[in-house]
C-alpha cells in the first residue's frame, strides 16, 4: 500500500500528457530530458534545504542545550509548551504572520525609518529561510533535547575529574554524545523540506520555487502529470541519494556504536 | 626520601567542620577528618549516610555549605574540580561511551597545558594498561568490556593522572563475589606499589575491614569513629560500631558498678557482664555488653556458663558456626574452632549445651 502511489508515478513518468490535461500513456524518456525547464525549483530546493535544515540545527542546538541542562525541572516543562504551541496554529496563519513582519510594513519599514536605507526581505530566499527555520524548529529542537537530556550527567563530571574545564567538556564530551539528536532533527527537517511547497509560496512569492511548487503546479495547475510525475520521480532519487550518504556519513562518524542510533 | 619534610608531615587532604545541606536534608554534618599521605582510607556507613557526599566534598563536587575542605594544607573550598590533583573512580565508572579504552585513559592527560607529546601519552597509556593488566585493551570500545574490565578501565583512567588523591565509590559494587575478592586484593597492593592515598567508600564491612590502613564510621551524616579495622574491632566506641564492625552479640542491661578497670552491668533477668568499657559509665545507665561469638565457647558439662540449646549451624570449614537459644537472653551466636569441636564433639541441632565465656571478656558499650 505504502509503494503503490509511488509505482503509479514511477510508471506515469515515462508517459505523455494527455489532450486535455492529465495522462496518456506511453513510454518515452522525453520528460526527463526536459527537467531542466524546472532547473530553477531544483537549485533552490538543492541549496535552501540543507541551509535551512543547517540553520535550523544551529539555532535549535543552543536553545535544547538550555532547556535539557541549565533550567530546572520546573521551568523546563512549562518551556517545552512553548517550543510546541506555534504548532498548534496553521503554518499557514503563521506565515502571514510573517509576511507581515518582513514585508513593506515590518523591519523593512523599521529599517528605513532608521536611516539604513530600503532592503527588500520579503519574496527573496532570505524571507524564506527565516520562514523555514521558524515552521520547523520544534522538529529540531525535541530530537536534540532527548538526547541531550539523556546524556549521563556524570560523564561530565568525570570530563571535570580528569582536568578539563567546562567548555572543552562540551567540545569532547557533550557535542558528540548528542549528535545521534542533532542527526535525526537533520535528517527529519531535510526530508521535510524536500518536499516544502507551503511556505516557498507565501514567503518566496512566486519568485522562490522549490520543487514542491514545481508539482503543485505541474499536477494542479498546467495538469500535465506525466512531467510532474518526473519531476517527483527526480526528487525522490536526489534524495535517496543524499539519505543513503548522510547516513553512510553519520555511521561511519559514530564507529559502528550499537548504542547509537541514527534513526 | 623525604625532601620536603614539613610537606611530607602534613596531613594530604582534610576535613574542617564540613556540612552539607541539600534543601532541608543535612547529608554530611560537621565532618572533622585528617587524611593521612599514603593511607588507605574508608568511609563505611550504611545507604544514604552521607559516604558519597563527603567525598564529592573531597573531589570538588559538592562545596560544603559550612566549614573547610583542605588538600595538602590549603583551604580548596572553591577550587573547582577540574583544578584539583584528585581523581575518582565513579560507582558505575563514567567512562566515555565515545573513546575507545586507550581514549578514555589518555583523558586526562590529553587536559594538560602545554600538551604532552602524543608518543608520551601512548606509551603512558600502554604501561598504564599493563599495571591494571589490561594489556591490548587499547583499540576496544567500552562496551566490548565485561563489568570487571570496565572497573580497570575506570581504575586506570584515574591513575594515569598519578593524583595526590584517589577517590572510588564504591568501585567493585557491580562485580560479582570472586570478581570482587580479586579486585579487592589487586588494589591493595596497587595501592601500595603507587604510593597515592586511596580513599574508598563502601558499605560491605568486609571490603572496609580487608583492605584498609583506617576505617571512617559513618551514620546519618555524622561521623561515629575513626580508627585501624583492628581499633574498630577490639575497642568500638558504642553498640553501633560494634554492630557494624565483624559480629557481635549484645545483651542490653543495666550499669551495676564501675571501677578504673572494668564495668559491670547485669541484665533484667539477672544475667551479669563484666569487662572494660570504650566510654565513661556512671552506675544506673542503661548498657550494653558485646560479646563476639569467638569469645564464647561451647560445652556439655554442666555447672558451666548457661544453658541454652541449638538452633541452628553452619559449618564453616576451620569453624563451625551456632546460633543459640537461652530461656532470657534469647539467641545469640556462638563461634567454635575445629581443635575444639574435637575434644567436645560436635553438637547436633536440638541438643542442649552450656555457653561459657571468660569473666571479663564482654566490652560494655553505650547505646551511642
Ligand atoms: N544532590 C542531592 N540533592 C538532595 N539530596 C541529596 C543529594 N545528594 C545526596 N542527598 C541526600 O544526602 C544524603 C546522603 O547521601 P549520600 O549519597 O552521600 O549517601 P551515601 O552514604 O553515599 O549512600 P549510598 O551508600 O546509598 O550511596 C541522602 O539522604 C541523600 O538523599
Ligand atoms: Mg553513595
Amino acid at each position: 500500500m505504502l509503494v503503490l502511489p509511488l509505482i503509479v508515478v514511477f510508471v506515469f513518468s515515462f508517459g505523455a500528457r494527455g489532450p486535455a490535461g492529465g495522462y496518456a500513456p506511453g513510454f518515452s524518456l522525453e520528460n526527463f530530458m526536459n527537467l531542466g525547464a524546472r532547473w530553477a525549483a531544483f537549485k533552490n530546493t538543492m541549496v535552501l534545504a540543507p541551509v535551512g535544515t543547517l540553520a535550523c540545527a544551529v539555532i535549535a542546538y543552543p536553545l535544547a542545550y538550555f532547556l535539557a541542562l541549565r533550567v530546572s525541572a520546573k521551568r523546563r516543562t512549562l518551556l517545552l509548551i512553548l517550543v510546541i504551541v506555534p504548532f498548534w496554529t496553521s503554518i499557514l496563519i503563521r506565515s502571514y504572520a510573517w509576511i507581515f513582519i518582513l514585508g513593506g510594513k515590518g523591519i523593512p519599514a523599521l529599517i528605513a525609518w532608521m536611516g539604513f536605507g530600503s532592503i527588500q526581505l520579503i519574496n527573496t530566499p532570505f524571507a524564506v529561510l527565516v520562514g523555514i527555520v521558524y515552521g520547523y524548529l520544534p522538529l529540531m529542537v525535541f530530537p536534540i533535547y532527548v538526547s541531550l537530556e539523556q546524556l549521563d550527567k556524570r560523564l561530565l563530571e568525570a570530563s571535570a575529574d580528569l582536568g578539563c574545564p567546562p567548555g572543552r567538556t562540551f567540545l569532547s564530551v557533550t557535542l558528540p554524545l548528542s549528535m545521534p539528536g542533532v542527526a535525526t532533527g537533520s535528517m527529519l527537517v531535510f526530508i521535510l523540506l524536500m518536499g516544502e511547497f507551503l511556505i516557498p509560496a507565501m514567503l518566496g512569492g512566486g519568485k522562490v520555487f522549490f520543487v514542491g511548487n514545481a508539482l503543485v503546479d505541474l499536477f494542479l495547475q498546467s495538469r500535465n502529470w506525466a512531467f510532474g510525475s518526473a519531476v517527483a520521480v527526480a526528487l525522490v532519487l536526489i534524495m535517496l541519494v543524499t539519505v543513503t550518504a548522510y547516513m553512510r556519513a553519520t555511521r561511519r562518524w559514530a564507529g559502528g556504536r550499537a548504542d547509537v542510533s541514527l534513526m | 626520601m623525604k625532601s620536603n619534610p614539613t610537606e611530607a608531615d602534613l596531613p594530604i587532604a582534610e576535613l574542617r567542620k564540613a556540612s552539607k545541606h541539600f534543601g532541608g536534608v543535612v547529608a554530611a554534618d560537621d565532618l572533622d577528618l585528617t587524611i593521612r599521605r599514603g593511607e588507605f582510607l574508608s568511609f563505611l556507613g550504611p545507604s544514604g549516610c552521607g559516604k558519597t557526599t563527603a567525598l564529592r566534598m573531597l573531589a570538588g563536587f559538592e562545596t560544603p555549605s559550612h566549614g573547610d575542605v583542605l588538600l595538602d594544607g590549603k583551604r580548596v573550598n572553591d577550587l573547582p574540580p577540574h583544578r584539583r590533583p584528585v581523581n575518582m573512580v565513579f560507582q558505575h565508572y563514567a567512562l566515555f561511551p565515545h573513546l575507545t579504552v586507550a581514549d578514555n585513559i589518555a583523558y586526562g592527560l590529553r587536559q594538560l597545558r602545554p600538551k604532552l607529546p602524543a608518543a608520551d601519552i601512548a606509551k603512558a597509556v600502554d604501561h598504564t594498561l599493563e599495571t591494571v593488566r589490561l594489556p591490548g585493551f587499547g583499540k576496544r570500545r567500552i562496551w566490548e568490556m565485561s563489568g570487571g574490565q570496565q572497573q580497570r578501565v575506570a581504575l586506570a583512567r584515574a591513575i594515569i593522572n598519578q593524583p595526590k588523591l584517589l577517590l572510588l565509590d564504591e568501585p567493585m559494587a557491580a562485580l560479582d563475589k570472586k570478581l570482587r575478592r580479586d579486585m579487592q586484593i589487586e588494589l591493595q597492593s596497587l595501592q601500595r606499589s603507587l604510593g597515592i592515598t586511596f580513599v574508598l567508600v563502601t558499605h560491605d564491612q568486609e571490603e572496609a575491614l580487608s583492605m584498609s590502613d583506617r576505617i571512617c564510621i559513618m551514620r546519618s551524616g555524622r561521623i561515629v569513629q575513626v580508627g585501624s579495622p583492628r581499633d574498630l574491632y577490639d575497642r568500638p566506641k558504642n553498640r553501633y560500631v560494634a554492630d557494624f564492625v565483624g559480629k557481635s552479640n549484645f545483651f542490653s542491661g543495666t550499669v551495676d558498678s564501675v571501677s578504673s578497670t572494668t564495668c559491670r552491668i547485669s541484665t533484667a533477668t539477672g544475667q551479669m557482664f563484666s569487662g572494660i568499657s570504650t566510654q565513661s559509665l556512671t552506675a544506673g545507665q542503661a548498657a550494653t555488653a558485646s560479646l563476639r561469638p569467638e569469645q564464647i565457647s561451647l560445652t556439655r558439662q554442666s555447672g558451666h556458663g548457661v544453658k541454652v540449646r541449638i538452633v541452628a549451624l553452619i559449618f564453616l570449614g576451620e569453624h563451625t558456626e551456632y546460633l543459640v537459644r537461652h530461656d532470657t537472653l534469647g539467641d545469640f551466636l556462638v563461634l567454635v574452632p575445629r581443635q575444639s569441636e574435637a575434644s567436645e564433639g560436635r553438637f547436633d541441632l536440638g541438643a542442649d549445651a552450656y555457653a561459657t565465656w571468660a569473666d571479663g571478656a564482654a566490652l560494655i558499650l553505650a547505646d551511642d
